[in-house]
């Protein structure tokens, strides 16, 4: 069964209304750029890294409350983790709003536990961790979820 | 001429559809995404079933009784659709696989075959990826030059640009009927004859007029005239290309193959009349057929007043659609037809269609393959309810009912 209120989560609704570390990071070590060719959703990760560490990040872009509200609380989350970490959180992260995991754990992120409900809108909830992902990898594609 | 149309009894042609007795997270479906397909009459999906059931072989060339029957009955559907275009010949019909195939056509074999570096194809803001695509296609391969005649705030293309763009290199003007995006119908009878006068052939994207206006090529003018299929109640992967014969005589094939062709040997392939010659390999014969079976039900209802059914639920829909607060209408044309684009303020396209699809309400969000459209308005994506002659106000006042909860959620 489907649940609204599982999906548009108080805490969601109040970072796509007011997102954290949204702009760009003007002294950047690392971007990409992400989008979603099917909903035109669009994303620029910045962020400044400190030996292995991801010492600051930035967002910017146009999107949906979910895939806006998860690039900000993904900025919350990333800050002060290494590379390895970033990316076992997204693996944790995907398998929670694709229903593989519980995302027990992931804290703040559990938030996003009802997209799993929403398989359409699984894409919006992990292309700014694409996009990060890419970003840590130095790609310099443009990453896509299709 | 003036025709007083005969009303629509929306319950009767209800009754007609199956689908849409059907109920979305227990709720009755209310379905407006008909630019993106239409759903398809208890005819279209008989016509579909007895053809496998009791009719299927491959025609043209069988000498069996299947063989006969199944070319009676496609052959038959093009001369269904000559009559509903008011095409001069059944030749002049070309099926291809929608729209898009029928425009990549134009492009493939009478762009390639005439057009040269410096001449000038001319479109408009307000097209679909496919009439924009395979231009540059050309473009990129023949050097031709892609001119786009500019909309304004309406979402109306702007006539005295359109006239100066037409200009001593235009070899060719495509344009839509109908916006898919905005559902501007654009003066095209205008245009054809700002064309005609410069001797430049004129192409329309029929996909989204077909359903809702009737279309008449020889009163329109027009050069060629594509659409799809499944966008007028038929199956999908059928589609339609209306060309002057005159013109379709003069161009190439696109597509070698059985069926395109009287005569093969390695020296030389001499190929098959129209419209054959267009026609290469088996095609969608069901497809043909169900389209067919669209058009006969379409001309019980009469075009004339599937059109002024619609054009009265559209006055509903603007009306209660902009009474719907943070509610802004994209493509506000003072012709319109089939489309209420818009955006909520403060709230992005895609959760909009996520809350209404709760309600059981189908609409479609994103930017309907028309990226340029989005750009000119300044907005990435927007949500559009699309009608169709099923659609009821009952409907269009639950897609409201539906906004005002999707402003709830998001505490607006």
């Amino acid at each position: 069964m489907n649940d609204l209120g599982d999906l548009y989560q108080e805490m969601i609704l109040e970072h796509y209304k007011s997102p954290r570390n949204f702009g760009v990071l003007e002294d950047a070590t690392r971007a990409a750029h992400g989008d979603n060719p099917l909903c035109g959703d669009q994303i620029a990760v910045t962020l400044r890294m400190k030996g292995d560490v991801v010492e600051d990040v930035r967002f910017k872009g146009s999107g949906c409350a979910i895939s806006t509200a998860s690039a900000s609380l993904m900025t919350e989350a990333v800050k002060g983790k290494t590379k390895a970490q970033v990316e076992g959180l997204f693996e944790r992260f995907h398998d929670m709003v694709t229903g593989a995991g519980s995302g027990e754990g992931l804290e703040k992120l559990e938030v996003f536990s009802g997209v799993s409900e929403f398989p359409v809108r699984v894409k919006c909830a992990s292309l700014a961790w694409h996009t990060i992902k890419a970003a840590l990898e130095g790609s310099k594609d443009t990453v896509s979820t299709e | 001429m003036t025709t007083v149309a005969a009303p629509l009894d929306v319950a009767r042609v209800r009754a007609d559809f199956p689908i849409l007795k059907t109920l979305v997270r227990g709720k009755p479906l209310v379905y407006l995404d008909n630019a993106a397909t239409t759903q398809k009459p208890r005819a279209v999906i008989d016509a579909v079933r007895t053809y496998y059931e009791a009719q299927n072989a491959n025609i043209h060339r069988g000498v069996h009784h299947l063989s006969e029957v199944g070319t009676k009955l496609f052959e038959g559907a093009r001369v269904k659709v000559q009559r509903f275009l008011n095409a001069a010949d059944p030749r002049e019909i070309l099926f291809v696989r929608g729209a898009t195939e029928g425009i990549n056509l134009v492009a493939q074999s009478y762009g390639r075959s005439t057009l040269k570096a410096g001449d000038e194809v001319l479109i408009t803001h307000l097209e679909h990826h496919s009439n924009i695509v395979p231009w540059q296609m050309l473009r990129d391969e023949k050097g031709i030059v892609l001119r786009v005649a500019p909309i304004d705030d309406r979402g109306e293309v702007r006539m005295d640009e359109f006239e100066k763009l037409l200009g001593p290199r235009t070899r060719l003007v495509s344009v839509a009927h109908v916006s898919n995006a905005l559902g501007t119908i654009n003066p095209v009878k205008r245009m054809i004859a700002m064309a005609r006068d410069r001797k430049v052939p004129v192409l329309l994207d029929g996909a989204q007029a077909a359903p809702h206006l009737p279309v008449d090529v020889r009163d329109l003018g027009c050069d060629f005239y594509a659409l799809s299929g499944h966008k007028l109640f038929g199956p999908t992967g059928i589609g339609v290309l209306y060309g002057k014969a005159s013109l379709l005589e003069a161009m190439p094939p696109w597509q070698g193959g059985g069926d395109m062709i009287l005569s093969v040997t390695f020296e030389k392939t001499t190929y098959n009349r129209l419209p054959h010659k267009f026609e290469a390999g088996t095609p969608h014969i069901e497809g043909a057929i169900g389209l067919g079976a669209a058009i006969d039900y379409l001309q019980t209802l009469g075009m004339e007043t599937v059109r002024s059914f619609e054009d009265e639920l559209l006055e509903h829909g603007t009306r209660v659609l902009s009474e719907v607060k943070g509610l802004r209408l994209i493509g506000t044309a003072r012709e319109k037809a089939g489309v209420l684009s818009f955006t909520l303020d403060g709230i992005h396209p895609h959760d909009v269609g996520t809350i209404l699809d709760q309600e059981g309400i189908a609409i479609r969000t994103g930017h309907h393959c028309a990226q340029p459209v989005m750009d000119r308005f300044g907005i990435p994506a927007t949500a559009r309810a699309s009608l169709a002659f099923y659609n009821t106000k009952e409907e269009i006042d639950r897609l409201a009912a539906g906004l005002r909860r999707v402003r709830e959620v998001f505490g607006t």
